[in-house]
């Protein structure tokens, strides 16, 4: 399968929008879910207006939230795909560029220290693109996720070391919940990367933190830990908005990756409640979308 | 608990009033700041030119779409989706805001720390909790953008819109030491140990 650019391109821009506007149905479920467990009155109110919002959000085809967050944009190219790489990323880009002019949705993204903002949600390595290549020989998805910066700013890394074992990576995630409060934007799902290099312990992070509720880590001992540590999170009384009550997270998620003798890093990332993403997918039949 | 239905500005008096739990619905001006409008207006010397003695902010950077000036959008602006950032990173600015330009009430998310509850108590004022991330919603309260000043700044401009039936906000700091976010961090700490014990961990430092 060859992929066309300008169809990339303008799948980008939509895909920018369309996460933007539609919580995915897994998120939606994660809600309702969280709805009939809530006992903390001001909790449930809290509850209520973000679903309220999800709705006000598809009927008035508004965005669910003003951050636009930082662009992230997560490519899966399969075996027998043919399409120009470096071509890709500036079709990415122009998509991402393009939504933000032609919507128009506000410009998050500054330079570092001028901090001047182009007004293009780009910027020096913005938006993040991830290539990554998979067995689906006749399929290439593309996955936006807008990550907003109250979740973002929430992000922590800590080189343990063997003789802490896990206990440290447990102490550690319960920690950052603590230390997040209500900065988060909770109920969160907390991502947790366990074991790799320090810059890779904190993608999977981000991996961990922006996967579909619902899903497990494929590593079973991620998996264990995942849901020790979503029951435990939930015991802490952060709440919604961080003013108390039963439900601070949807979900812990864990990624792992192996590591050195020496070393046990874990890594938090968090998404918030608006935890937006969107999937588009080529294959020879042509492009559709989803989440 | 009681509700209070606010025209903007607002009397120390009517501030004083107000305890945690209480909910406040605003009606008529509300200016929206963050960072950046902070950093220049107290870091950098700039003086902003609306007179916001009274009156709220609200921690914000809204989506805007620039059209011509009309009687509809009198700055230029019309509103596409106006919603609430984290307040934390913006504590040390609670207290200059208060003593130079007057302003009463700060609307936020997430909350603020000891610097804006000794502001509050000192100078009469409280922190109003919005949902975060409920920007659809907020944005249906409000009616016009009626005014735009630093606007190099945008989308950190410092932004003056009219709002009606804007609420209901929950008083989470008030001018009497009340704060929940103080009760829940005390909370929360104090199950930290029971958390770790049921996850097994052994040596809790």
């Amino acid at each position: 399968m060859r992929v066309d650019l300008k169809q990339v391109e303008e799948a980008c821009k939509e895909l920018y929008i369309r996460a933007l506007k539609l919580l995915p149905p897994d998120i939606k479920q994660g809600f309702s879910q969280l709805d009939a467990r809530e006992t903390d009155p001001t909790g449930k109110a809290i509850l209520g207006t973000m679903i309220r919002n999800i709705k006000v959000a598809e009927d008035t085809n508004n965005l669910l939230c003003q951050d636009t967050g930082i662009p992230i944009y997560n490519v899966a190219i399969g075996s027998n795909v043919e399409v120009d790489g470096y071509g890709l990323k500036l079709a990415i880009a122009k998509g991402c560029e393009r939504a933000t002019r032609e919507h128009p949705v506000r410009s998050s993204v500054v330079h570092p220290t001028t901090r001047v903002n182009e007004h293009t949600s780009c910027g020096r390595s913005v938006p993040v693109i991830n290539i990554d290549f998979v067995p689906d020989a006749q399929t290439l998805t593309i996955e936006m996720i807008p990550k907003g910066s109250g979740s973002e700013n929430n992000s922590w890394l800590k080189m343990a070391i063997p003789a802490d074992g896990i206990d440290a990576i447990k102490t550690f995630v319960i920690d950052c919940v603590l230390e997040a409060g209500g900065k988060t934007c909770p109920p969160t799902i907390v991502g947790v990367g366990v074991g790799g290099t320090a810059d890779l312990c904190v993608h999977l992070s981000k991996v961990a933190a922006t996967r579909p509720l619902g899903t497990q880590c494929d590593d079973p001992e991620g998996a264990r830990l995942e849901a020790q540590l979503t029951t435990a999170v939930n015991q802490l009384g952060v709440g919604p908005q961080g003013l108390g009550g039963d439900c601070t997270s949807f979900a812990v998620h864990v990624e792992t990756a192996a590591t050195h003798i020496t070393m046990n890093p874990v890594a938090v990332n968090m998404q918030c409640h608006s935890a937006r993403r969107a999937r588009a997918t080529f294959t020879p039949q042509g492009l559709s979308y989803g989440f | 608990m009681a509700h209070y239905d606010f025209d903007m500005p607002v009397t120390e008096q009517q501030i004083r009033q107000l305890k945690v739990n209480e909910t406040v619905t605003l009606n008529g001006t509300l200016f929206g700041i963050r960072d950046a409008t902070y950093i220049h207006m107290f870091d950098r010397g700039r003086k902003a030119r609306f007179d916001m003695r009274g009156h709220a902010v609200i921690h914000t950077a809204p989506n805007v779409r620039k059209v011509e000036k009309s009687a509809e959008y009198p700055a230029g602006y019309a509103p596409i989706c106006i919603g609430t950032t984290t307040s934390a990173r913006m504590e040390r600015f609670t207290r200059p805001l208060m003593e130079q330009y007057g302003v009463r009430i700060t609307i936020g998310k997430g909350g603020l720390g000891k610097a804006s509850q000794d502001a509050f108590r000192d100078l009469g004022g409280v922190y109003l909790a919005i949902v975060g991330g409920a920007a659809a919603l907020e944005t249906t309260w409000i009616e016009q953008i009626e005014d735009v000043d630093l606007d190099d700044l945008n989308p950190e401009s410092l932004w003056k819109f009219r709002v009606r039936g804007f609420g209901p906000l929950l008083v989470s700091m008030d001018s009497h030491g009340g704060s929940l976010y103080t009760q829940v961090a005390q909370n929360s700490q104090g199950r930290r140990a029971a958390a770790l014990a049921a996850l097994g961990v052994k040596s809790q430092a």
